[in-house]
């Protein structure tokens, strides 16, 4: 085997690959990001996935032998959801006076999400067991797997919708919000959390303080109703 | 050193998260319980200037900690399969539809002010 070769074997195997492929590319994609004005079609998470796909794809590593170095940067998700508890607290006395119109919106957003992947899937002639994975497609991937599975879906398959669901919201709520003219930071901030979760929730808090703040509270308020609701919902119906 | 003892502090708050969904067969993730005996510690002074110190440098790069799970769906696009399009139909209007009712609900609902600039 030709040094070269046998160098990147060495290497592709070890942590050091996936780790320092994930902040190179990632580092690389924000990079454009910022130099495009943050446009949403630059999307640094789609970028940086589809180049890291591409690169596994093309040197034939297995996700696993990658993910023994990613799981590093994954592993930080955890205590990121946690600080969100800051921006929250900063602005406790606002999101209190506000509580009923942030529930009622967060009720309102996730039910709609929900009950139109219900009816557009069922429309489609989707099969049920599909259709049960789209549900809960609008919360943090680890819950939807976990509802899906209450609901009678496939877990696997409720990861992909939701990790899709947040980067077609990522990529699309300009535009979406602009159409109808909805303006404020803390609104459109609060629609993307509600609609993409995590990813749309990063995207906010890229823009705008608020964006983000609201945007966090959204995807906060939607794990605990759509946790608690959806499988009583699915009980009663 | 702010931020080593804020991110043992959103760490501990994450762990007892954990447990506590763990102990009580909760169905939620441990870190949201986390965030949220977090938003109560935070009403203790002394945690909240290490807490911020670790929140921001987390918080403004919260899209690369999705990439790991994003390569990782790449791999399962082949359970999306025969029913491919319908499915990102769905999955695309549904997501439009759920951002739409957030957005106007929560706009009609709040007090009106001056309309800031446009953003996200």
């Amino acid at each position: 085997m030709p040094a070269v070769v046998e160098l990147w074997v060495y290497l592709a195997a070890t942590p050091l690959f996936g780790l320092t492929a994930t902040l190179g590319v990632y580092v690389f994609t924000s990079l454009l990001y910022e130099r495009l004005d943050r446009a949403p079609w630059a999307n640094p998470v789609l970028w940086s996935v589809l180049a890291l796909a591409s690169l596994l794809g093309a040197t034939g590593t297995p996700y696993p032998t990658y993910f023994s170095g990613a799981q590093f940067i994954h592993f930080l998700l955890g205590p990121a959801v946690v600080a969100l508890a800051w921006p929250l607290w900063q602005r406790r006395a606002e999101l209190c006076t506000r509580a009923g119109a942030l529930l009622l919106a967060a009720l309102a957003g996730g039910a709609a999400a929900s009950g139109s992947a219900l009816a557009i899937g069922w429309a489609l002639g989707l099969p049920r067991e599909v259709i049960a994975s789209l549900v809960p497609k609008s919360v943090t991937a680890p819950v939807a797997m976990g509802i899906a599975e209450q609901l009678g879906g496939i877990p696997a398959l409720a990861a992909v919708f939701a990790v899709l669901t947040g980067l077609v919201g990522a990529v699309s709520a300009k535009a979406l919000l602009d159409a109808v003219h909805v303006h404020r930071p803390e609104v459109r901030g609060f629609a993307l959390g509600t609609a993409s979760h995590g990813i749309g929730a990063a995207r906010a808090l890229q823009v705008h303080a608020d964006a983000g703040a609201y945007a966090a509270l959204a995807l906060g308020l939607q794990v605990l109703l759509a946790a608690l609701l959806l499988p009583l919902a699915a009980h009663l119906f | 050193m702010q931020a080593l003892t804020g991110f043992t502090l959103l760490l501990l708050c994450q762990s007892v998260g954990e447990l506590l969904a763990r102990a009580a067969g909760l169905p939620l993730p441990g870190p949201v319980l986390g965030l949220l005996l977090m938003a109560a510690l935070l009403r203790w002074p002394v945690v909240r200037a290490p807490v911020e110190a670790a929140a921001q440098p987390l918080l403004g790069h919260l899209s690369l900690l999705f990439v790991p799970v994003g390569v990782g769906v790449i791999g399962h696009l082949g359970l999306i399969g025969q029913y491919g399009v319908r499915m990102m139909l769905a999955l695309v209007l549904s997501t439009w539809i759920g951002m739409l009712v957030a957005a106007l609900v929560l706009r009609a609902l709040l007090p009106r002010d001056a309309e800031p600039p446009r953003v996200v």
